[in-house]
């Protein structure tokens, strides 16, 4: 089996989350292994956060805001 | 109401009686969920309004993706069905939500108001009929909105700039700038459209963004960039992105060859006649009334000046000329976005002010039951899975979602819905939330950022914590973006779902923050903003205190004589001093200043220091800072040493008192620009322009005989003052066009003064002997606006004019809440947008004032007493200002350390602190560190 990288997407709910959810009105495909978790601002991302993240077996991290 | 207008407009001011035409949008809106099966089956496929005719859209259709509502409707004139009865009908066949009527019929309503605001807009000007740009006969000529379209991801093209006519990638655009504006032979638009020069310069970065190494050029007769920061951004479009500008009026576009190329030939500032060759020629297409507007003006019995536009005054410049009837954006003459959402929120105090009797008579508020307090419960968890009729369970097996949520730690109920938002199931649920005793809710359906509120009011419908609630969103991102891999987006649904049954089980009660308003208002600054505002909130019923630094009201106001339409300022600014002084709702602090301020939104206290040095502190809850501009003192053009030199504002003292000087002078030049749109003061003063002109016309008209030159830049009489240019240019006023790099030379000349400028027309330098010289000086921002701001915690800009909290979106609000903006202090402007902003200012202030308290949302910072240490680093990340250090209560008689408070009022939840604290000593509520750990932890879990 080829690799399937598990990405984590932090999506501020005012631009990035919302732009999420367009491009799923607008029908946009893409790869269906990113997790997205709504936060209130990029700027709440803790460093931990990625920290968790990657230490439980994320292959990537995208803070998106 | 949508697809709506109005007939007729009977009644008066207060008591209006409407009626307006509904036609059928053959979709039930009600039922509606905009899942868009219904446009993916229709066959019928037309021109999409909305892509400027470069794309299609099919007859069952949504405008645009943002479209409010975001509801279906049926182009009757498209649609197969509706043309012919028993034909087609795919889209009711696949509505699972039986939205499709193909019987809906026009209906007719009768609305009683007090007020009407017309707020229709404006079209673009069709370039077709007109003929010598070759629009719509050469494919590769495009207007400036389907150019917006091939430059949108979301057009055509997906962003990608090509050729209509074959694909091609665009090498070398051109824009024609004045299409359809400033221009009486071609299309009788003899005004300016004001937003063109500055939308066209936007395109061609975006357009060069988009393809690098694409060459623009910007064919122009003026460039009218008079709106704040515009300048800045005209010469960035120069010199960092490369943008060619090119002052000319081109003849015509003609093809080169049959490959689609365009030629266009036009006569450049030296008299050469030229010939470039593009790939692609942009028109940039101005603004006019449409045809429907003009049959409402006339329903409305409204009055429109010669331009087509509604005819308001400067000093109500959103009244139409019938009581009760206001205007606000395009109707009532070319704008931008700005000063259209400043003219929005203007007719809102406007109405706010006509209609404050009868404020909150038809408000109903909603009743609750009592919340069940579930602190001391175990997490019962209850997931409803939605099948969004078939957009979800299209693609997810929903029933498969649906097993795998009840094997999750502490759910005990899981149910699937055809629609979990519609009123049946929100019955059902609350229903279930009582039965069960449920104490956390999953959502498993569409998108929080519409529907969290719905699902929020069902919570509390069933007596549980509105907070207590998480959304997975397995439509929007997931069974919409992957429907190729139904397997795939099962497990992701499920994997969203296990996420935020993880995070709700860490969630809390939430209580709502309440936070009292004082019911007053300040108003700094009592020139003709301050006073509009001070006056139309105390109008609307609100106690106004208003600080004025000098001795007399009026402002910057008290120099002018008429403003650019022809009202008389002196008489208008002692009417409203009058109205001011005459209202026993304003307190007048004259010869005052704003020395020290505390508080925040609602609740402010400012101090204010007289005269003599005594202080008063007012209370507040919200302010509007309205401190006005300076006229620049010149040094340049030997302004201290030559008597005959003068600023603007002098010489309308000197006219107006026929001083012997000015009544024996032939000979007057104007030199416009002076402070303004240089290194330093790259700003536009935007007043001055058209004030040259309108003096130039009175000295004209006084006497014919007069010689008046007017050395300028570009002539930036926007909007409907193009008529005052015109006028001017009639009446022999002598415009001569000068660089930045070329600047006039003022010298003294025994009697007469020198003046020197390179003609472009005559291509040498030309000597000009004047009587007078008058200086169109800059407008500069107070000098102690900094220091006010920083009291308040309100930036100034680079220039140091007051910096609103969004450009476009919030042009009179601070980013600090409950603090406004209006006049000069904001950036210069002619009287009529100061008013417009004032009131604006009024409207936005009335909507805090208006309530004894506001209800905020509780995603608020908090602090953890336990971990925070006092390091303070929050303090200073917090965008808002909202956090600051204090004193522990002292132990034992020692000093405890510090730590952190948190204003609710102030805070907006954005977590700034919660990233930055190392010691997790602050944190979000709803999104707590543990809350997102979880969910981190779920997301990862398989």
């Amino acid at each position: 089996m080829s690799f399937e990288p598990k990405i984590v997407a932090f999506c501020c709910n005012w631009c990035s989350y919302a732009a999420a959810d367009l491009a799923g009105t607008a029908r946009m495909q893409y790869p269906h292994n990113v997790r997205i978790i709504r936060v209130m601002c990029s700027g709440m991302v803790h460093p931990e956060f990625i920290m968790d993240a990657l230490s439980q077996g994320a292959d990537g991290v995208m803070v998106l805001g | 109401m949508t697809l709506s207008e109005v007939t007729k407009i009977d009644g008066k001011a207060g008591n209006f009686t409407v009626n307006v035409k509904e036609s059928p949008r053959y979709v039930d809106m009600e039922k509606c969920i905009a899942c868009g099966a219904c446009t993916e089956k229709c066959p019928k496929k037309v021109d999409s309004e909305y892509d400027a005719a470069t794309g299609k859209r099919k007859a069952i259709y949504v405008k645009y993706a943002q479209a409010v509502p975001l509801k279906y409707q049926i182009d009757p004139d498209a649609c197969i069905r509706l043309q012919k009865p028993g034909a087609c009908g795919f889209c009711e066949k696949v509505c699972d939500a039986g939205a499709i009527n193909f019987n809906d019929t026009e209906k007719m309503h009768q609305l009683n108001v007090g007020a009407v605001i017309l707020a229709p807009g404006f079209e673009a000007y069709d370039p077709t009929d007109a003929g010598v740009w070759g629009y719509g006969v050469y494919p590769n000529v495009i207007t400036s909105l389907q150019l917006e379209r091939y430059l949108s991801a979301s057009g055509p093209t997906e962003g990608h700039l090509i050729r209509p006519s074959d694909g091609k990638p665009v090498n070398k655009v051109a824009f024609l700038q004045c299409v359809g504006s400033r221009d009486e032979n071609l299309c009788n638009n003899g005004y300016c459209s004001s937003v063109c020069c500055m939308y066209a310069i936007k395109e061609a970065v975006i357009a060069k963004d988009h393809a690098p190494g694409l060459q623009t050029s910007i064919f122009y007769m003026d460039m009218r960039t008079h709106g704040k920061e515009f300048d800045l951004y005209m010469q960035r479009a120069k010199e960092d992105s490369g943008v060619r500008f090119v002052r000319c009026r081109v003849n015509g576009v003609e093809p080169d060859g049959s490959g689609g190329d365009l030629r266009l030939s036009y006569v450049n500032e030296e008299g050469r006649q030229l010939e470039e060759f593009y790939d692609m020629v942009v028109l940039s297409v101005g603004l006019q009334t449409p045809k429907h507007v003009l049959e409402l003006a006339h329903t409305a019995d409204i009055k429109l000046t010669a331009d087509n536009f509604a005819a308001t005054s400067d000093f109500a410049p959103v009244q139409t000329s019938r009581e009760g009837i206001f205007t606000c954006g395009a109707i009532a003459g070319p704008k931008d976005i700005p000063q259209s959402v400043v003219e929005g929120s203007a007719a809102a105090a406007a109405v706010a002010d006509l209609l404050s009797p009868a404020r909150f008579e038809l408000t109903t508020e909603p009743t609750f039951p009592k919340e069940r307090d579930v602190s001391g419960e175990e997490p019962r968890i209850g997931i409803f899975v939605c099948h969004c009729g078939s957009n979800i369970a299209g693609i997810v097996d929903v029933k498969a979602v649906d097993e795998y949520a009840a094997t999750l730690p502490d759910v005990v109920y899981v149910e699937r819905n055809l629609f979990s938002c519609s009123q049946d199931t929100q019955e059902m649920i609350v229903k279930r939330i009582q039965e069960q005793k449920l104490n956390r809710i999953v959502i498993a359906a569409c998108t929080p950022r519409t529907h969290e509120p719905l699902f929020r009011e069902t919570l509390k419908a069933a007596g549980l914590n509105e907070y207590l609630m998480e959304m997975a969103n397995i439509r929007n991102h997931n069974s919409w973006v992957h429907t190729d891999n139904p397997k795939a987006a099962t497990a992701k649904a499920k994997d969203l779902v296990r996420m935020a049954a993880a995070k709700v089980t860490y969630g809390d009660s939430l209580k709502p923050i309440s936070v009292p308003i004082t019911q007053k208002a300040l108003v700094i600054g009592g020139g003709v903003a301050g006073m509009t505002a001070g006056l139309n909130l105390a109008e609307q019923g609100f106690e106004v205190h208003l600080v004025e630094q000098t001795d007399i009201l009026g402002g910057n106001a008290l120099n002018l004589k008429h403003t650019w339409a022809g009202e008389h300022v002196p008489t208008q600014v002692a009417k409203l001093v009058d109205k001011l002084v005459c209202n026993d709702k304003i307190i007048i602090h004259k010869e005052s200043t704003v020395t020290g301020v505390e508080g925040f939104v609602g609740n402010f206290r400012s101090t204010i220091t007289g005269k003599d040095g005594l202080t008063k502190v007012i209370e507040h809850g919200a302010g509007i800072v309205a401190t006005g501009g300076d006229a620049y003192t010149p040094t340049e053009y030997n302004y201290n040493s030559i008597t005959g030199v003068v600023t603007s504002v002098q010489f309308d003292k000197l006219f107006e008192l026929k001083e012997a000087h000015v009544r024996r002078a032939r000979r007057f030049v104007f030199i416009q620009c002076v402070g303004s749109r240089e290194e330093g003061s790259m700003y536009c003063s935007k007043v001055c322009c058209t004030h040259s002109v309108q003096s130039a016309i009175a000295l004209k008209k006084e006497n014919p005989e007069r010689n008046v030159y007017i050395l300028y830049r570009d002539m930036r009489t926007y909007a409907q003052r193009e008529a005052l240019y015109k006028q001017a240019r009639k009446l022999g006023v002598i415009f001569i066009n000068y660089e930045l790099h070329g600047k006039p030379k003022v010298t003294e000349n025994g009697l007469v003064i020198d003046v020197e400028v390179w003609d472009h027309v005559l291509h040498r330098p030309l000597k000009i002997e004047a009587d007078m010289v008058i200086l169109a000086v800059a407008i500069r921002p107070k000098a102690d606006a900094a220091e006010l701001g920083k009291l308040y915690k309100v930036p100034v800009d680079g220039q140091g004019f007051f910096q609103e909290a969004h450009a476009k979106l919030r042009p009179v609000d601070f980013s600090t809440d409950g603090m406004f903006v209006a006049g000069l202090a904001h950036y210069p402007k002619p009287i009529e947008e100061s008013v417009a902003q004032a009131l604006a200012a009024a409207a936005r202030a009335a909507t805090l004032l208006s309530k004894s308290h506001v209800y905020l949302d509780a995603v608020k910072a908090a602090v953890d007493e336990r971990y925070c240490d006092g390091c303070a680093l929050c303090v200073d990340v917090c965008p808002y200002h909202a956090i600051t250090l204090v004193d522990k209560p002292a132990k034992d008689g020692q000093a405890a350390g510090k730590v952190i408070v948190v204003n609710k009022a102030q805070c907006k939840g954005c977590g700034l602190c919660q990233g930055t604290c190392p010691k997790r000593g602050v944190y979000v509520s709803g999104f707590t560190m543990k809350q997102i750990s979880a969910q981190i932890q779920a997301a990862l879990a398989v």
